[in-house]
Protein backbone atom coordinates (compact mmCIF):
# COMPACT_ATOMS: atom_id res chain seq x y z
CA UNK A 1 0.00 0.00 0.00
CA UNK A 2 1.56 3.46 -1.07
CA UNK A 3 1.32 5.91 1.68
CA UNK A 4 2.02 9.43 2.51
CA UNK A 5 5.40 8.82 3.56
CA UNK A 6 5.85 7.29 -0.17
CA UNK A 7 4.33 10.35 -1.98
CA UNK A 8 7.02 12.70 0.78
CA UNK A 9 10.02 10.82 0.23
CA UNK A 10 9.38 10.69 -3.88
CA UNK A 11 8.98 14.76 -3.43
CA UNK A 12 11.65 15.77 -1.25
CA UNK A 13 13.74 13.52 -4.09
CA UNK A 14 12.68 15.24 -6.66
CA UNK A 15 13.20 18.60 -4.94
CA UNK A 16 17.25 17.30 -3.98
CA UNK A 17 17.41 16.42 -7.54
CA UNK A 18 15.96 20.38 -8.46
CA UNK A 19 18.44 21.82 -5.91
CA UNK A 20 21.59 19.67 -7.23
CA UNK A 21 21.01 20.17 -10.52
CA UNK A 22 21.35 23.96 -10.40
CA UNK A 23 24.45 23.53 -8.12
CA UNK A 24 26.49 21.26 -9.91
CA UNK A 25 25.11 22.05 -13.84
CA UNK A 26 27.59 24.57 -14.99
CA UNK A 27 26.68 24.30 -18.71
CA UNK A 28 23.88 25.92 -19.91
CA UNK A 29 20.90 28.31 -18.49
CA UNK A 30 18.27 26.31 -19.69
CA UNK A 31 19.12 24.05 -17.45
CA UNK A 32 18.76 26.48 -14.34
CA UNK A 33 15.43 27.19 -15.76
CA UNK A 34 14.21 23.53 -15.79
CA UNK A 35 15.67 22.59 -12.68
CA UNK A 36 13.56 25.52 -10.81
CA UNK A 37 10.39 24.23 -12.26
CA UNK A 38 11.10 20.54 -11.53
CA UNK A 39 11.45 22.91 -7.66
CA UNK A 40 8.38 23.65 -7.94
CA UNK A 41 6.53 20.75 -9.15
CA UNK A 42 7.78 18.96 -6.42
CA UNK A 43 6.22 21.09 -4.00
CA UNK A 44 3.78 20.66 -5.70
CA UNK A 45 3.80 16.77 -5.53
CA UNK A 46 3.65 17.51 -1.43
CA UNK A 47 0.72 20.12 -1.76
CA UNK A 48 -1.43 17.08 -3.38
CA UNK A 49 -0.25 14.49 -1.51
CA UNK A 50 -0.78 16.50 1.89
CA UNK A 51 -4.14 17.83 0.40
CA UNK A 52 -5.10 14.20 -0.17
CA UNK A 53 -4.52 12.39 2.54
CA UNK A 54 -5.80 15.09 4.97
CA UNK A 55 -8.65 15.38 3.19
CA UNK A 56 -8.17 19.23 3.02
CA UNK A 57 -8.68 21.28 -0.20
CA UNK A 58 -5.98 24.30 0.87
CA UNK A 59 -3.35 22.49 -0.74
CA UNK A 60 -5.03 21.45 -4.13
CA UNK A 61 -6.06 25.42 -4.40
CA UNK A 62 -1.99 26.37 -3.55
CA UNK A 63 -1.29 24.49 -6.66
CA UNK A 64 -3.24 26.09 -8.95
CA UNK A 65 -1.94 29.19 -7.94
CA UNK A 66 1.85 27.84 -7.95
CA UNK A 67 1.23 26.74 -11.24
CA UNK A 68 0.00 30.14 -12.64
CA UNK A 69 3.19 31.82 -11.02
CA UNK A 70 5.68 29.04 -12.17
CA UNK A 71 4.36 29.86 -15.70
CA UNK A 72 4.75 33.58 -15.23
CA UNK A 73 8.24 32.83 -13.71
CA UNK A 74 9.37 30.65 -16.61
CA UNK A 75 8.12 33.72 -19.06
CA UNK A 76 10.36 35.65 -17.50
CA UNK A 77 13.07 33.79 -17.31
CA UNK A 78 13.08 32.97 -20.78
CA UNK A 79 12.91 36.82 -21.59
CA UNK A 80 15.91 37.57 -19.41
CA UNK A 81 17.62 34.81 -21.71
CA UNK A 82 16.92 35.93 -24.81
CA UNK A 83 18.41 39.17 -23.28
CA UNK A 84 21.18 37.81 -22.01
CA UNK A 85 22.03 35.88 -25.56
CA UNK A 86 21.62 38.99 -27.43
CA UNK A 87 24.59 40.64 -25.23
CA UNK A 88 26.63 37.66 -24.54
CA UNK A 89 26.15 35.82 -27.58
CA UNK A 90 26.53 32.93 -24.76
CA UNK A 91 24.06 31.24 -22.72
CA UNK A 92 26.58 29.36 -19.93
CA UNK A 93 26.68 29.65 -16.94
CA UNK A 94 30.43 29.80 -16.37
CA UNK A 95 30.30 32.79 -18.73
CA UNK A 96 28.13 35.16 -16.03
CA UNK A 97 30.95 36.03 -14.41
CA UNK A 98 31.69 40.38 -15.11
CA UNK A 99 31.06 40.91 -11.51
CA UNK A 100 33.14 39.51 -8.75
CA UNK A 101 34.26 40.67 -5.45
CA UNK B 1 -30.50 32.44 -0.37
CA UNK B 2 -29.69 35.91 0.72
CA UNK B 3 -25.72 36.89 -0.55
CA UNK B 4 -24.16 39.34 1.93
CA UNK B 5 -21.21 41.03 -0.12
CA UNK B 6 -18.05 41.46 2.39
CA UNK B 7 -17.23 44.78 3.29
CA UNK B 8 -13.66 45.41 1.39
CA UNK B 9 -12.64 48.83 2.59
CA UNK B 10 -9.45 47.42 3.87
CA UNK B 11 -8.13 46.72 0.88
CA UNK B 12 -8.91 49.70 -1.01
CA UNK B 13 -5.89 50.79 -1.38
CA UNK B 14 -4.46 47.90 -3.14
CA UNK B 15 -7.45 48.00 -5.12
CA UNK B 16 -6.83 51.51 -5.59
CA UNK B 17 -2.97 50.55 -6.61
CA UNK B 18 -3.91 47.46 -8.95
CA UNK B 19 -6.26 49.80 -10.99
CA UNK B 20 -4.54 52.66 -11.77
CA UNK B 21 -1.39 50.88 -12.56
CA UNK B 22 -3.78 48.86 -15.02
CA UNK B 23 -4.88 52.33 -16.51
CA UNK B 24 -1.33 53.97 -16.60
CA UNK B 25 -0.36 50.42 -18.31
CA UNK B 26 -2.79 51.58 -20.82
CA UNK B 27 -2.43 55.33 -21.03
CA UNK B 28 1.33 54.61 -21.74
CA UNK B 29 0.92 52.31 -24.64
CA UNK B 30 -1.09 55.31 -26.78
CA UNK B 31 1.48 57.95 -25.62
CA UNK B 32 4.19 59.07 -27.91
CA UNK B 33 8.14 59.14 -26.36
CA UNK B 34 7.51 63.25 -25.99
CA UNK B 35 4.34 62.39 -23.97
CA UNK B 36 5.69 60.08 -21.38
CA UNK B 37 5.60 63.01 -18.94
CA UNK B 38 2.25 61.99 -18.24
CA UNK B 39 3.01 58.11 -17.40
CA UNK B 40 4.95 59.62 -14.65
CA UNK B 41 2.58 62.13 -13.36
CA UNK B 42 -0.35 59.26 -13.77
CA UNK B 43 2.14 56.95 -11.30
CA UNK B 44 3.31 59.62 -8.67
CA UNK B 45 -1.06 60.37 -8.32
CA UNK B 46 -1.32 56.76 -8.19
CA UNK B 47 0.76 56.96 -5.18
CA UNK B 48 -1.09 59.99 -3.46
CA UNK B 49 -3.71 58.64 -4.04
CA UNK B 50 -3.00 55.08 -2.08
CA UNK B 51 -1.48 57.25 0.32
CA UNK B 52 -4.73 58.79 1.06
CA UNK B 53 -6.48 55.52 1.42
CA UNK B 54 -4.17 54.06 3.74
CA UNK B 55 -3.75 57.29 6.24
CA UNK B 56 -7.46 57.94 6.54
CA UNK B 57 -8.59 54.25 6.92
CA UNK B 58 -7.78 54.68 10.64
CA UNK B 59 -7.96 50.95 11.22
CA UNK B 60 -6.60 50.20 15.00
CA UNK B 61 -6.89 46.85 15.53
CA UNK B 62 -6.79 43.90 13.21
CA UNK B 63 -9.67 43.19 10.64
CA UNK B 64 -9.98 40.25 8.35
CA UNK B 65 -11.05 40.52 4.65
CA UNK B 66 -11.07 37.78 1.77
CA UNK B 67 -11.71 34.74 4.68
CA UNK B 68 -9.06 35.66 6.28
CA UNK B 69 -6.30 35.75 3.56
CA UNK B 70 -6.14 39.88 3.96
CA UNK B 71 -4.83 41.63 7.15
CA UNK B 72 -5.20 45.10 7.83
CA UNK B 73 -3.51 46.40 11.30
CA UNK B 74 -1.70 49.46 12.29
CA UNK B 75 1.58 47.69 11.89
CA UNK B 76 0.90 47.36 7.85
CA UNK B 77 -0.46 50.62 7.60
CA UNK B 78 2.48 52.32 8.86
CA UNK B 79 4.97 50.47 6.66
CA UNK B 80 2.67 50.87 3.48
CA UNK B 81 3.14 54.79 3.97
CA UNK B 82 6.57 54.00 4.27
CA UNK B 83 6.90 52.13 0.85
CA UNK B 84 4.38 54.45 -0.76
CA UNK B 85 6.69 57.67 0.08
CA UNK B 86 9.98 55.83 -0.89
CA UNK B 87 8.47 54.57 -4.29
CA UNK B 88 7.83 58.23 -4.77
CA UNK B 89 10.83 59.90 -4.08
CA UNK B 90 12.38 56.67 -6.17
CA UNK B 91 10.95 57.93 -9.20
CA UNK B 92 12.05 61.71 -8.27
CA UNK B 93 15.25 60.81 -8.19
CA UNK B 94 15.28 58.40 -11.34
CA UNK B 95 13.26 61.28 -13.40
CA UNK B 96 16.72 62.84 -14.72
CA UNK B 97 18.62 60.03 -15.33
CA UNK B 98 16.24 57.99 -17.41
CA UNK B 99 15.84 60.58 -19.09
CA UNK B 100 19.43 61.44 -19.98
CA UNK B 101 20.00 57.68 -20.61
CA UNK B 102 17.00 56.84 -22.97
CA UNK B 103 15.08 54.89 -20.04
CA UNK B 104 12.36 56.93 -19.52
CA UNK B 105 9.87 54.44 -20.26
CA UNK B 106 6.56 53.74 -19.45
CA UNK B 107 7.57 50.26 -18.08
CA UNK B 108 9.91 51.42 -15.36
CA UNK B 109 7.08 53.12 -13.93
CA UNK B 110 4.51 49.63 -14.10
CA UNK B 111 7.17 47.75 -13.24
CA UNK B 112 7.75 49.66 -9.71
CA UNK B 113 4.26 50.17 -9.09
CA UNK B 114 3.41 46.24 -9.49
CA UNK B 115 6.35 45.32 -7.28
CA UNK B 116 4.18 48.20 -4.47
CA UNK B 117 1.57 46.11 -4.88
CA UNK B 118 3.63 43.03 -4.49
CA UNK B 119 4.77 44.33 -1.36
CA UNK B 120 1.40 45.83 -0.18
CA UNK B 121 -0.03 42.09 -0.62
CA UNK B 122 2.68 40.99 1.73
CA UNK B 123 2.68 43.43 4.22
CA UNK B 124 -1.18 42.60 4.53
CA UNK B 125 -0.83 38.85 4.07
CA UNK B 126 -3.23 36.46 6.13
CA UNK B 127 -1.91 33.47 4.82
CA UNK B 128 0.55 31.80 3.02
CA UNK B 129 -1.23 31.79 -0.17
CA UNK B 130 -1.29 35.57 -0.18
CA UNK B 131 2.35 35.96 0.94
CA UNK B 132 3.55 34.01 -1.62
CA UNK B 133 1.43 35.84 -4.23
CA UNK B 134 2.55 38.74 -3.11
CA UNK B 135 6.35 38.17 -2.61
CA UNK B 136 6.07 36.52 -6.26
CA UNK B 137 4.65 39.76 -7.62
CA UNK B 138 7.40 41.42 -6.02
CA UNK B 139 10.37 39.56 -7.27
CA UNK B 140 8.82 39.04 -11.03
CA UNK B 141 8.68 42.70 -11.45
CA UNK B 142 12.35 43.44 -10.09
CA UNK B 143 13.88 40.43 -12.29
CA UNK B 144 12.46 42.42 -15.11
CA UNK B 145 13.27 45.47 -13.59
CA UNK B 146 17.24 45.08 -13.73
CA UNK B 147 17.14 43.44 -17.06
CA UNK B 148 15.03 46.09 -18.24
CA UNK B 149 18.12 48.84 -19.51
CA UNK B 150 18.43 45.92 -22.53
CA UNK B 151 21.79 47.32 -24.59
CA UNK B 152 23.62 46.19 -20.73
CA UNK B 153 25.25 42.89 -20.41
CA UNK B 154 25.67 43.39 -16.63
CA UNK B 155 22.54 44.31 -16.35
CA UNK B 156 21.30 41.03 -18.39
CA UNK B 157 23.77 38.92 -16.25
CA UNK B 158 22.80 40.28 -13.34
CA UNK B 159 19.11 39.88 -13.59
CA UNK B 160 19.99 36.00 -14.61
CA UNK B 161 21.06 35.99 -11.28
CA UNK B 162 19.00 37.34 -9.36
CA UNK B 163 16.34 35.43 -11.22
CA UNK B 164 18.08 32.33 -10.49
CA UNK B 165 18.57 32.45 -6.98
CA UNK B 166 15.40 34.18 -6.43
CA UNK B 167 13.42 31.26 -7.80
CA UNK B 168 15.74 28.96 -5.90
CA UNK B 169 14.46 31.18 -2.45
CA UNK B 170 10.95 30.76 -3.73
CA UNK B 171 11.27 26.74 -3.61
CA UNK B 172 13.00 27.00 -0.10
CA UNK B 173 10.42 29.10 1.10
CA UNK B 174 7.13 27.24 -0.92
CA UNK B 175 8.74 23.51 0.39
CA UNK B 176 8.72 24.88 4.02
CA UNK B 177 5.31 26.22 3.60
CA UNK B 178 3.84 22.52 1.77
CA UNK B 179 5.55 20.84 4.86
CA UNK B 180 3.99 23.20 7.52
CA UNK B 181 0.48 23.14 5.80
CA UNK B 182 1.12 19.06 6.16
CA UNK B 183 1.61 19.24 9.52
CA UNK B 184 -1.62 21.92 10.86
CA UNK B 185 -3.55 21.25 7.74
CA UNK B 186 -4.52 24.80 7.12
CA UNK B 187 -2.75 27.57 5.21
CA UNK B 188 -3.92 30.76 7.16
CA UNK B 189 -1.34 32.09 9.52
CA UNK B 190 -4.01 32.75 12.47
CA UNK B 191 -4.57 28.79 11.98
CA UNK B 192 -0.14 27.52 11.73
CA UNK B 193 -0.27 29.96 14.89
CA UNK B 194 -3.06 27.79 16.91
CA UNK B 195 -2.47 24.56 15.85
CA UNK B 196 1.38 25.14 17.19
CA UNK B 197 2.66 25.42 21.10
CA UNK B 198 5.86 26.25 22.13
CA UNK B 199 6.98 22.30 23.11
CA UNK B 200 6.88 22.40 19.33
CA UNK B 201 10.40 23.49 18.83
CA UNK B 202 11.85 20.31 19.64
CA UNK B 203 9.62 18.55 16.85
CA UNK B 204 12.12 17.68 14.39
CA UNK B 205 9.28 17.81 11.23
CA UNK B 206 8.31 21.01 12.32
CA UNK B 207 12.10 22.64 12.62
CA UNK B 208 12.55 21.01 9.21
CA UNK B 209 9.80 23.03 7.42
CA UNK B 210 10.60 26.05 9.70
CA UNK B 211 14.53 26.10 8.51
CA UNK B 212 13.13 25.71 4.83
CA UNK B 213 10.96 28.84 5.59
CA UNK B 214 13.78 30.81 7.22
CA UNK B 215 16.27 29.87 5.01
CA UNK B 216 13.43 31.50 1.97
CA UNK B 217 13.46 34.65 4.30
CA UNK B 218 17.14 35.01 4.82
CA UNK B 219 17.26 34.93 0.67
CA UNK B 220 14.45 37.64 0.49
CA UNK B 221 16.29 39.98 3.19
CA UNK B 222 19.86 39.26 1.61
CA UNK B 223 21.48 37.83 4.58
CA UNK B 224 24.57 35.77 4.90
CA UNK B 225 25.15 32.99 3.68
CA UNK B 226 22.49 34.01 1.35
CA UNK B 227 23.67 37.16 -0.19
CA UNK B 228 25.03 36.45 -3.26
CA UNK B 229 22.78 38.00 -5.11
CA UNK B 230 23.25 41.30 -3.37
CA UNK B 231 26.24 42.76 -4.63
CA UNK B 232 25.62 41.74 -8.49
CA UNK B 233 22.25 43.15 -8.63
CA UNK B 234 23.29 46.51 -6.96
CA UNK B 235 25.91 46.73 -9.34
CA UNK B 236 24.56 45.28 -12.41
CA UNK B 237 21.37 47.09 -12.35
CA UNK B 238 21.29 50.48 -13.47
CA UNK B 239 21.06 53.49 -10.63
CA UNK B 240 17.59 54.25 -10.76
CA UNK B 241 16.63 50.52 -10.23
CA UNK B 242 19.18 49.63 -7.56
CA UNK B 243 17.86 52.34 -5.84
CA UNK B 244 14.25 51.11 -5.44
CA UNK B 245 15.62 47.35 -4.89
CA UNK B 246 17.86 48.64 -1.96
CA UNK B 247 14.47 50.46 -0.13
CA UNK B 248 11.49 49.57 -0.56
CA UNK B 249 11.86 45.43 -0.56
CA UNK B 250 13.58 45.75 2.77
CA UNK B 251 10.71 47.01 4.04
CA UNK B 252 8.48 44.12 2.08
CA UNK B 253 11.43 41.44 4.02
CA UNK B 254 11.12 43.11 7.26
CA UNK B 255 6.85 42.99 6.85
CA UNK B 256 7.40 39.15 5.38
CA UNK B 257 9.63 37.82 8.37
CA UNK B 258 6.99 39.34 10.77
CA UNK B 259 3.87 37.93 9.22
CA UNK B 260 5.80 34.63 8.86
CA UNK B 261 8.03 34.16 11.88
CA UNK B 262 5.96 36.26 14.57
CA UNK B 263 2.42 35.84 13.51
CA UNK B 264 2.14 32.19 12.33
CA UNK B 265 5.06 30.86 14.04
CA UNK B 266 5.12 32.98 16.63
CA UNK B 267 5.07 29.77 19.31
CA UNK B 268 8.63 28.49 17.76
CA UNK B 269 10.38 31.43 18.91
CA UNK B 270 12.84 29.41 20.27
CA UNK B 271 13.63 27.30 16.92
CA UNK B 272 13.72 30.49 14.56
CA UNK B 273 15.82 32.54 17.13
CA UNK B 274 18.95 30.33 17.27
CA UNK B 275 18.82 30.26 13.02
CA UNK B 276 18.06 34.45 12.89
CA UNK B 277 21.30 34.33 15.03
CA UNK B 278 23.58 32.63 12.94
CA UNK B 279 22.18 34.77 9.93
CA UNK B 280 22.40 37.67 11.53
CA UNK B 281 25.65 37.30 13.08
CA UNK B 282 27.10 36.32 9.79
CA UNK B 283 25.72 39.03 7.61
CA UNK B 284 27.15 41.88 10.58
CA UNK B 285 30.93 40.09 10.20
CA UNK B 286 31.04 39.17 6.43
CA UNK B 287 29.00 42.37 5.70
CA UNK B 288 31.24 44.88 7.07
CA UNK B 289 34.66 42.87 6.51
CA UNK B 290 33.99 43.22 2.80
CA UNK B 291 32.85 46.01 2.35
CA UNK B 292 36.41 47.12 3.31
CA UNK B 293 37.47 45.84 0.22
CA UNK B 294 35.02 47.01 -2.56
CA UNK B 295 36.09 49.74 -5.19
CA UNK B 296 32.72 50.21 -6.36
CA UNK B 297 30.52 52.25 -4.03
CA UNK B 298 27.04 50.29 -5.44
CA UNK B 299 28.81 47.10 -4.56
CA UNK B 300 30.66 48.54 -1.01
CA UNK B 301 26.65 49.92 -0.58
CA UNK B 302 25.60 45.97 -0.99
CA UNK B 303 27.79 44.70 1.55
CA UNK B 304 26.73 47.48 4.00
CA UNK B 305 22.75 46.11 3.20
CA UNK B 306 24.16 43.55 4.01
CA UNK B 307 25.15 44.47 7.35
CA UNK B 308 22.07 46.92 8.27
CA UNK B 309 20.37 43.76 7.35
CA UNK B 310 21.67 41.62 10.46
CA UNK B 311 20.94 44.59 13.01
CA UNK B 312 16.95 44.24 11.25
CA UNK B 313 17.32 41.10 12.07
CA UNK B 314 18.88 40.88 15.41
CA UNK B 315 15.84 43.17 16.64
CA UNK B 316 13.41 40.53 15.07
CA UNK B 317 14.90 37.81 16.79
CA UNK B 318 14.51 39.11 20.37
CA UNK B 319 10.88 38.10 20.27
CA UNK B 320 9.47 40.78 22.33
CA UNK B 321 7.66 43.34 21.33
CA UNK B 322 10.37 46.17 22.34
CA UNK B 323 12.47 44.22 19.57
CA UNK B 324 10.42 43.55 16.70
CA UNK B 325 9.18 47.91 17.22
CA UNK B 326 13.09 48.43 16.93
CA UNK B 327 13.35 46.51 14.13
CA UNK B 328 11.04 48.21 12.34
CA UNK B 329 12.44 51.19 13.40
CA UNK B 330 15.81 49.97 11.98
CA UNK B 331 14.18 49.32 8.88
CA UNK B 332 12.59 52.45 8.38
CA UNK B 333 16.32 54.43 9.20
CA UNK B 334 17.93 52.36 6.55
CA UNK B 335 15.04 52.84 4.02
CA UNK B 336 15.74 57.20 4.65
CA UNK B 337 19.28 56.69 4.65
CA UNK B 338 19.86 54.44 1.56
CA UNK B 339 17.48 55.94 -0.65
CA UNK B 340 19.67 59.14 0.10
CA UNK B 341 22.54 57.37 -0.57
CA UNK B 342 21.45 56.33 -3.86
CA UNK B 343 20.11 59.01 -4.90
CA UNK B 344 23.31 61.14 -4.56
CA UNK B 345 24.88 58.67 -7.14
CA UNK B 346 21.90 59.40 -9.47
CA UNK B 347 22.67 62.74 -9.43
CA UNK B 348 26.57 62.28 -9.86
CA UNK B 349 25.82 59.82 -12.81
CA UNK B 350 25.28 61.35 -16.67
CA UNK B 351 24.77 60.26 -19.54
CA UNK B 352 26.04 56.89 -20.37
CA UNK B 353 28.19 57.25 -17.25
CA UNK B 354 27.87 55.79 -13.93
CA UNK B 355 29.44 57.25 -10.70
CA UNK B 356 29.43 54.00 -9.45
CA UNK B 357 33.34 53.73 -8.18
CA UNK B 358 35.13 55.06 -5.22
CA UNK B 359 37.09 57.39 -7.00
CA UNK B 360 34.49 59.33 -8.69
CA UNK B 361 34.03 60.61 -5.08
CA UNK B 362 37.64 62.07 -4.53
CA UNK B 363 37.59 65.92 -4.01
CA UNK B 364 33.30 65.91 -3.94
CA UNK B 365 33.62 68.88 -1.75
CA UNK B 366 35.62 71.18 -3.78
CA UNK B 367 33.17 70.70 -7.06
CA UNK B 368 30.14 70.42 -5.20
CA UNK B 369 30.17 71.50 -1.04
CA UNK B 370 26.52 70.81 -0.78
CA UNK B 371 26.43 67.60 -2.56
CA UNK B 372 29.96 66.55 -0.04
CA UNK B 373 27.85 68.06 3.04
CA UNK B 374 24.90 65.43 2.40
CA UNK B 375 27.11 62.42 1.48
CA UNK B 376 28.85 63.10 4.97
CA UNK B 377 25.72 63.31 7.12
CA UNK B 378 24.12 60.14 4.88
CA UNK B 379 27.60 57.94 5.33
CA UNK B 380 27.60 58.94 9.15
CA UNK B 381 24.01 58.02 9.86
CA UNK B 382 25.02 54.71 8.03
CA UNK B 383 28.09 54.41 10.35
CA UNK B 384 25.87 54.91 13.42
CA UNK B 385 27.57 57.88 14.54
CA UNK B 386 25.48 60.58 16.50
CA UNK B 387 23.41 62.51 16.17
CA UNK B 388 22.48 61.27 13.45
CA UNK B 389 19.24 58.33 12.70
CA UNK B 390 21.09 55.60 12.18
CA UNK B 391 22.86 55.59 15.73
CA UNK B 392 19.54 55.99 17.56
CA UNK B 393 18.61 53.09 15.47
CA UNK B 394 21.62 50.87 16.25
CA UNK B 395 21.04 52.09 19.81
CA UNK B 396 17.84 50.71 19.93
CA UNK B 397 18.22 47.54 18.56
CA UNK B 398 21.19 46.91 20.77
CA UNK B 399 19.18 47.68 23.78
CA UNK B 400 16.70 45.37 22.75
CA UNK B 401 19.20 42.25 23.30
CA UNK B 402 20.44 43.31 26.39
CA UNK B 403 17.07 43.13 27.31
CA UNK B 404 16.07 39.52 26.68
CA UNK B 405 19.76 38.69 27.98
CA UNK B 406 21.81 38.49 24.81
CA UNK B 407 24.19 40.52 25.45
CA UNK B 408 27.49 38.93 23.79
CA UNK B 409 25.25 39.10 20.53
CA UNK B 410 25.16 43.16 21.11
CA UNK B 411 28.88 43.34 21.96
CA UNK B 412 29.59 41.65 18.52
CA UNK B 413 27.43 43.91 16.62
CA UNK B 414 28.90 46.55 18.20
CA UNK B 415 32.30 45.38 17.45
CA UNK B 416 31.94 45.14 13.91
CA UNK B 417 30.27 48.16 13.37
CA UNK B 418 33.16 50.06 14.73
CA UNK B 419 35.21 48.25 11.92
CA UNK B 420 32.14 49.03 9.44
CA UNK B 421 32.77 52.58 10.20
CA UNK B 422 36.44 52.34 8.15
CA UNK B 423 34.92 52.04 4.96
CA UNK B 424 32.11 54.69 5.36
CA UNK B 425 34.74 57.25 6.92
CA UNK B 426 37.09 56.53 4.11
CA UNK B 427 33.81 57.98 1.47
CA UNK B 428 34.25 61.10 3.94
CA UNK B 429 38.26 60.97 3.21
CA UNK B 430 37.71 61.08 -0.26
CA UNK B 431 35.75 63.32 -0.39
CA UNK B 432 37.12 66.08 1.63
CA UNK B 433 40.94 65.39 1.24
CA UNK B 434 41.44 64.33 -2.04
CA UNK B 435 42.46 65.74 -5.36
CA UNK B 436 39.32 65.77 -7.96
CA UNK B 437 39.89 63.57 -10.58
CA UNK B 438 37.36 65.80 -13.14
CA UNK B 439 36.21 69.19 -13.15
CA UNK B 440 32.39 70.70 -13.16
CA UNK B 441 30.15 70.98 -10.54
CA UNK B 442 27.01 68.36 -11.16
CA UNK B 443 24.16 69.30 -12.10
CA UNK B 444 20.54 68.42 -10.66
CA UNK B 445 17.15 69.86 -10.89
CA UNK B 446 15.67 72.29 -8.07
CA UNK B 447 13.54 69.71 -7.05
CA UNK B 448 15.96 66.61 -6.50
CA UNK B 449 17.95 69.17 -5.24
CA UNK B 450 15.28 69.94 -2.11
CA UNK B 451 14.52 66.53 -1.89
CA UNK B 452 18.29 65.21 -1.48
CA UNK B 453 18.12 68.03 1.17
CA UNK B 454 14.97 66.80 2.65
CA UNK B 455 16.54 63.46 2.59
CA UNK B 456 19.52 64.46 4.67
CA UNK B 457 17.97 66.91 6.77
CA UNK B 458 15.43 63.65 7.84
CA UNK B 459 18.06 61.18 8.80
CA UNK B 460 19.79 64.31 11.32
CA UNK B 461 15.71 65.43 12.74
CA UNK B 462 15.23 61.85 13.20
CA UNK B 463 18.38 61.40 15.24
CA UNK B 464 18.06 64.17 17.10
CA UNK B 465 13.99 63.75 17.75
CA UNK B 466 13.52 60.01 17.49
CA UNK B 467 10.28 59.35 20.07
CA UNK B 468 7.99 60.38 17.43
CA UNK B 469 8.59 57.60 14.95
CA UNK B 470 10.07 55.00 17.95
CA UNK B 471 6.56 55.86 19.28
CA UNK B 472 4.68 54.66 16.85
CA UNK B 473 6.78 51.81 15.82
CA UNK B 474 5.70 50.65 19.43
CA UNK B 475 2.21 51.42 19.29
CA UNK B 476 1.80 49.31 16.58
CA UNK B 477 3.14 45.80 18.11
CA UNK B 478 0.71 46.75 21.73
Amino acid sequence: MIGLPHYLTLSAILFLLAVAGIFINRRNVILLLMCIELMLLAVNFNFVAFSRFLNNLDGQIFVFFILTVAAAEAAIGLAILVVLFRSKRSIDVDDLNSMKG
Amino acid sequence: MNFVSPDLSPAYAEMFVLGMTCLVLVVDVFLKDSQRGITYVLSMLTLLGAAAITATSGVVAQELVFSGHFVSDPMGDVLKLVVYATTAVVFLYSRDYLRQNDLFKGEFFMLALFAMLGIMVMISAGSMLSLYLGLELLSLSMYALVAFQRDSAQAAEAAMKYFVLGAIASGCLLYGISLLYGMTGTISLSGISASFSSADQFNIPVLFGLSFVVVGVAFKFGAVPFHSWVPDVYQGAPAPVTLFIASAPKIAAFALAMRLLVDGLGDLQGGWQDMLVALSVLSIVIGNLVAIVQTNIKRMLAYSTISHVGFILLGILTGSQEGYAAAMYYAIAYVVMTTGAFGLIIILSRKGYEAEQLEDFKGLNSRSPWLAGMMLMLVFSMAGIPPFVGFYAKLTVLMGLVEVGLTWLAVLALVFSVVGAFYYLRVVKLMYFDEPQEEGKPEAALDIRVLLSANAALVLLLGLFPDGLMSLCIKVFQ
